[in-house]
Formats: structure tokens, sequence, C-alpha cells
């Protein structure tokens, strides 16, 4: 297992609400564990709320989501606004999948999502790549202004 | 190993099982009143002598004595933890498990009120928790600063962030609190470590709190108070399930003891999904698990009891007797009557009547409250089934402990409400249990032998063990 000191972050990953789409997440956990970050995985079926406590119980630094039910936007509406509730203002959100059945367009999908708070927003078909590259640019933001520990 | 004597100092009563280890006999049982507020010894002595005419012996001259406690007050602990559901849950389960009466809980920051709060319950022990290993350690450094400086001088178990442990115990050592650091009770979200942390209490219960509260003074006579009585029921409940060595255990199994204040539920089980397709959420469970239900109780929560259940399902419960209408019973009154006359002891057939319908009623609550739930969902995929808690479905055995299953009527009633009830499928309780009382009410005394005398104490359980 790896140690603290080596890890590069630690995400939440999870496919949220009534969805038991599992396995473009589970690509996507192992993609991550190779490339060195810890990640705390919440599996099919799980709630905004297991989202929020799971994050602040394991000082994520984010929260990746995934949905495939195609109405990503009625279940992950409110997770931003229940992160800042909990103190999670630094927690970066993702999330992807076949977000959304009734929208021909990406780009108004994305612009929803970002409008909903989450900072990447991924189409169908993304490669854990392009997400880890992602993560790792943005935490390396966040962590400049991040204390140590012991 | 010849005459062994155990001992519970409880909070009623102080009782004594003398046992034969050689023989593998109990040779008899024995109580009387508790005298916690003047000298406990008293009704030690008292039971003593009582045990002796009962055994036939005079002066009895125990090779060992074993003892355990729940006397003044019992462990009364306070657990603090991060998420409710998460840190705050895995405490509690640790300190349930081993023997703790839960006297607050808090979660997330504590405020000063919190502070003052835990200042008025006066606990015996903190335990504090919070963040896995790795995770968020600002809280619970920042709530061992405000322990650190309030006036409690109770000691404090740490059992969080394994990254922030040295700093907290720091703070609150700096404030002149005893601490004791252990492993985190949750060091990842998917692993509750709970045995650690139930060491750590029973060792501290050993070491501080038997002084504490003034039963030292038995302890010329009966040795080490070892455990808290609730613990010592829990670890005659695992050697009943486990076995030892060439002895083999029950399986499995749930145990249930209505009391007067409290109802308390142990599953000794896994609780793993009977089937494939379930998925599981929410915290793991612990495999020896206790619940205590502090609304339940067939004397001093009797009213709790109707006023939870329905006047229907206790009178369900009382419908055994055909000539005992419930309509000629007015409920209200007699429940009334039972929770304000504690020591009420039932005398005609009606009075018994009114035991059973409550300690089953009481008995159906308190164990869908341990027991875990699932739920169906449906997607254009298929069935999904989400579990919560402990499946006890596949349990094979339940066994009841305590007065009303000792000296009451029709034990088997009161524990078919542990079972599976059709009508309630998402509580997965026993589907096809066997029945037990623990007839000589001596399973805290099979829990302290456990430790020297697993073997024999185990025998003698089984011997004890009536099935009903």
């Amino acid at each position: 297992m790896e140690t603290p000191q080596t890890i590069k972050g630690t995400v939440i990953t999870g496919v949220i609400g009534e969805d038991v789409h599992i396995t473009g997440i589970r690509i996507l956990e192992h993609a991550l564990e190779s490339a060195g970050f810890r990640v705390v995985s919440l599996g099919i079926h799980t709630s905004q709320e297991d989202f929020v406590n799971a994050a602040i119980e394991t000082k994520a630094n984010a929260i990746l989501v995934s949905s495939l039910a195609g109405h990503a936007g009625a279940m992950a509406s409110g997770l931003e606004e229940k992160c800042i509730e909990a103190g999670l203002k630094d927690v970066r959100l993702y999330i992807g999948g076949m977000l959304a059945v009734d929208e021909p367009k990406w780009e108004d999908t994305q612009k929803k999502f970002k409008e909903m708070g989450f900072d990447r927003v991924y189409p169908p078909f993304t490669l854990p790549g392009r997400v880890i590259a992602d993560l790792e640019a943005d935490l390396s933001v966040q962590r400049r202004g991040a204390s140590g520990s012991d | 190993m010849g005459l062994t004597l155990a001992i519970d100092f409880g909070s009623t009563y102080t009782k004594a099982v003398a046992v034969d280890l050689a023989d593998e006999n109990l040779l008899g049982v024995a109580q009387a009143a508790s005298t916690v507020d003047t000298d406990i010894t008293l009704g030690l002595h008292e039971a003593l002598q009582r045990l002796e005419k009962t055994v036939g012996v005079k002066n009895l001259n125990p090779e060992r004595t074993l003892a355990c406690s729940s006397a003044a007050g019992g462990l009364r602990l306070v657990a603090i933890g991060l998420v409710r559901v998460l840190t705050t849950k895995a405490a509690e389960e640790a300190a349930l498990g081993a023997g703790a009466k839960l006297v607050g809980t808090f979660s997330y920051g504590l405020s000063p009120d919190d502070v003052r709060q835990i200042e008025q319950m006066k606990p015996d022990l903190m335990l504090l928790a919070g963040g896995t290993d790795g995770g968020n350690e600002e809280t619970i450094l920042q709530n061992a600063a405000l322990l650190a400086a309030c006036p409690i001088r109770t000691p404090v178990i740490l059992a969080g962030n394994k990254m922030a442990a040295h700093r907290a115990r720091s703070l609150l050592e700096s404030g002149g609190k005893e601490v004791v650091v252990v492993a985190n009770v949750l060091p990842e979200l998917d692993k509750l470590n709970v045995e650690p942390t139930r060491a750590a209490i029973r060792e501290t219960f050993m070491r501080r709190i038997v002084h504490a509260k003034g039963l030292d003074r038995a302890q010329d006579i009966v040795g080490n108070i070892i455990m808290p009585t609730p613990m010592a029921a829990l670890e005659g409940a695992r050697l009943l399930a486990e076995g030892a060595g060439e002895e083999e255990g029950l399986g499995e199994l749930m145990i249930v003891d209505v009391g007067g204040a409290t109802t308390d539920v142990h599953s000794v089980a896994r609780g793993a999904p009977s089937h494939d397709d379930v998925i599981m959420k929410g915290l793991p469970e612990p495999y020896v698990k206790r619940t205590v239900e502090g609304d339940l109780g067939i004397r001093y929560n009797a009213e709790s009891i109707l006023e939870i259940a329905g006047k229907v399902r206790i009178e369900k419960g009382m419908l055994f007797s055909r000539d005992l209408l419930p309509k000629q019973t007015d409920l209200g009154t007699a429940v009334k009557y039972l929770s304000r006359n504690i020591g009420a002891v039932p005398g005609n057939e009606e009075e018994f009547a009114i035991d059973i319908g409550l300690a089953s009623a009481a008995v159906d609550i308190a164990t869908r409250r341990h027991a875990g739930v699932i739920e169906e969902a449906y997607f254009p995929t298929g069935r999904v089934r989400i579990q919560r808690g402990k499946d006890l479905t596949s349990t094979k055995r339940i066994i009841g402990t305590g007065g009303v299953f000792a000296y009451g009527r029709e034990p088997r009633r009161v524990l078919e409400a542990a079972s599976y009830d059709p009508k309630n499928p998402e509580s997965l309780r026993p589907v096809a249990p066997e029945f037990f009382i623990d007839e000589r009410y001596i399973l805290f005394a099979v829990g302290l032998l456990a430790g020297d005398a697993p073997a024999e104490a185990l025998r003698i359980m089984k011997k004890h063990l009536k099935r009903v």
C-alpha cells in the first residue's frame, strides 16, 4: 500500500444516484491508482451525502462522479452546495458519463454542469489519461496553498 | 481447576455464580441487592452467603474469583467523531462492543456548548475519533484542544486519524488529561477496526474507572473486576458461537436481553449478504455487534414501549391466553403502574401476559434496529438489492437472557418476535432459527471464564441452555 507521503492526492469515486453502471468508473479507478492517487471507491448507487461524508473523513482533494443513466442533471444538482455547507470548498468536483439524453449538443451539457459547480465535465468515451492529467494540473494548483502534515 | 466464582456487580443485583471447572458443573446461582451507595461489599457478602446455602457448602473457598461490574452507573462513555454516519458511528460500535453505556455522542467540531454538555454528562471515559488514516486532521485536533481546556478529568481514548494522533495526544496531555492512543477505529471508509479501542476501553476500565467508582473495595475479596458486565455477556456470546478448541460452538447467533430499562441485542455473525446480487452500503458492521435500546425496557420504559409499539402490537403479544382477551385489560393503566413500580413481579395470569406483550414488542423493535435492512430498486437493466447493516437471515439460533426469560412465562413467544417477519421482509432477521434461553442467567459468568477455561465454560453453558 502507498504511504500518504507518496500519494498524489485522494479522490472519491462513485456512481451517483439510481444507477448501476459500474464498468466505466472501475476502469478509471484502476488507472488512478496506478498513477499514484489514493482512491476511495463508493461503488454504484451512491448518494450525494455519501460523497460528501466520504470526502470529509478522508480529506479528499476531488470527487469524481460517474453517471450513465442519462439523468445526471437531477441527481448531481445540489452537490456543490452540500460541499460548501460541509466546508469542502477546496474539493474539486468532476463528472463524466452519459450525462443527458435530451441534449444533442455536448457544449450545452458541459455548460449546464459547469454552472452546477463541476470543475471538469467529461463526455462518453473519455480516456482515463485525460482525467489523470487534469487532476494532476488542478491539484498542483490546489496544493500550493495547502498546509503540510506530520 | 476446581471451585470458581463469577460475580456480577449489577446496578440492581449483585449476582454470584459458583462452578466446578474440574467436573464442569454449575454448583449454584444466587443474588442480593447491590449496595454501591453504601459499601459494595455488603451486597457481595449477602450474595455469597446465599450462594453458600444454595451450594450447600459453608465457607466457600474458591480457587479463583472473577468479577465484572455495571454498578454505579455502568461505564459512562462519551463518543466523539467527525461525520455522524462514519467515524462517530464507528466509535459508537467500538464503545458498545466494549460494554460501555453511551451517555453522549457528538459529531463534527465541538462547540463550547457541546463541551459544557459533556461536562454535565460526567462521563467516566471519552472516546475521540475522527478522520480516516491520512484523512481529516483539523477536526480531531480542534476537538482535542477544546477538551484539553475543559475541566473534565476523564481519561481520553484517541482512536482517530493516525496522522493527527500524536499532536492530539500532546494537546490533551498539556491540558492534564490521561490519554491512550490506539489504532484508528475507521482507518479506511470500508474498514472498521473496533478491537484496539475495545481493548483500551477495557484496560482503562480496570486500571482507572473501577477505582474512581469506589468499586475497588470489593477487589480485596473478588480480585480484579476485569470488565464491564455487558462485555462479559458479549464474550460469553462469542465463545458460545465460536467454540473453544475441540469443543464446537453453536455457530452464528443472536442474543436478546430484555431488562427493566433497556433491551440489548448481541449478534455474533458476519452478516454478509445471502445473495450474490446484493450491494452493501453504509459502514461495515462489527462481527460481534451490540446494540442497546435505551427506550425499550419492561419497567422504567414500559410506557415508552407502549408509545412506540402501540396498543395493538402489545395486545398481539398477550393473545396466547385465550381466556384473557386484551379487552379485559386496561393496558394504559397497567403499563403506567409498571413504570412506577419497577420492582413489580407478575403475580397472576394477566400480569404475566402484560410482561410477555411488552417484552415481545421490545424484542421486535430492538431486533429490527439491530439487524440490517434490504431495499429493492429497479432499473432498465434489472433489479438491484441494497443492503445496509447485517444480514442475519441465516443465523440459526436466538437466545434469550435476563429476568423475563429466566423467570417469566412463554419465553418462545417473546423470542419469536426476534425472527423474520413476512410483513416486514426488509428487516434481515433470522428466518428459521431455533430458540433457547439462558435458563440460569449465567451468560456473564461464562464470558468471565472464557479467558481462562473456555472449553469448560462452554460445556457448562451448553448444559444450561434450554431449548424452547
